[in-house]
């Protein structure tokens, strides 16, 4: 015996709802999606010569930021600055934060300090850190016996 | 469950789906007010300034936008704690603003409106008839 359950059509695709909580899975575990516990929210991209490294730094100018590179660590400090107002204002909402910050990561191979580039465009930082190289990996050729 | 909260950037609820599979955020803001305007700053970061649709309804005003990462060629993602997706938030005024003198720039991922107050009505004096 069948219970009638509403909402689950039995008869016209019996798998539908499985399918749907399927596709949402996948869509969970498929998108690589670690919560920033740090600020700035870090995007890292990796290629074979080079590690690219995106921060969402909104507000923030550059020369209130500060890059620092280190065999593979890369540190990416700054300062966000309060919205400048008049001093007759009064406030409805302060959501924004401001203060200095300080973030450290690891990269996958070490860099060269002299070739890192740094751009922002509409509030995103991209930071381009290119192997040394020495360090590159190279294909060996086999020779034949 | 799919919503996904970055620093600070919030997720909006929203009750009917939009038909693309991206979180839609709600930027930070900060509003406040002198004696002849309302200033609003929202944190967009990523946003594009030409795709920024900012309206004002009767008192509503609404801010659309959505940020888009460029995907770099030869590269692959090896962590992410931020991706595409919409902003959208909306506030309701309290004065009513003048619609005409709206000015609003993005700069360093940063929408900053200016919204002049709408200049009131002379007042006007009304005379009681005696009866």
């Amino acid at each position: 015996m069948i219970r009638y359950t509403p909402g689950v059509d039995l008869w016209g695709e019996p798998l539908a709802t499985l399918r749907r909580i399927q596709d949402e899975i996948n869509r969970t575990f498929n998108e690589p999606q670690a919560p920033a516990a740090e600020y700035p929210a870090l995007n890292i991209w990796r290629g074979e010569d080079a590690v690219l490294v995106t921060a969402e730094v909104p507000g923030v100018r550059m020369e209130d930021m500060e890059l620092t590179v280190h065999q593979n660590t890369l540190t990416i400090k700054g300062k966000r600055a309060p919205v400048a107002t008049e001093p007759d204002v009064s406030f409805h909402r302060r959501e924004r934060t401001f203060g200095s910050f300080a973030r450290t990561i690891a990269l996958p191979f070490n860099v060269d300090p002299d070739r890192v580039q740094a751009c922002a465009e509409n509030g995103v930082l991209t930071i381009t850190l290119p192997r040394p190289e020495a360090e590159r990996p190279r294909k060996i050729q086999i020779s034949k016996a | 469950m799919t919503d996904v909260s970055g620093t600070g950037k919030g997720t909006a609820e929203r009750t009917a789906e939009s038909t693309r599979a991206q979180p839609v955020y709600i930027p930070q803001a900060d509003i406040y007010e002198t004696k002849d305007a309302l200033f609003v700053s929202l944190e967009m970061p990523g946003a594009n300034p030409d795709a920024i649709s900012i309206t004002l309804d009767k008192r509503v005003l609404a801010v659309r936008g959505r940020s888009v990462q460029k995907r770099p060629a030869g590269f692959s993602p090896v962590h992410a704690e931020y991706r595409e997706g919409d902003y959208e938030r909306s506030f309701t005024l309290s004065e009513a603003i003048d619609g005409d003198r709206i000015e609003a720039s993005f700069k360093d991922g940063i929408l900053d409106l200016k919204l002049p107050k709408a200049q009131p009505a002379p007042a006007k004096k009304i005379g009681v008839k005696h009866g």
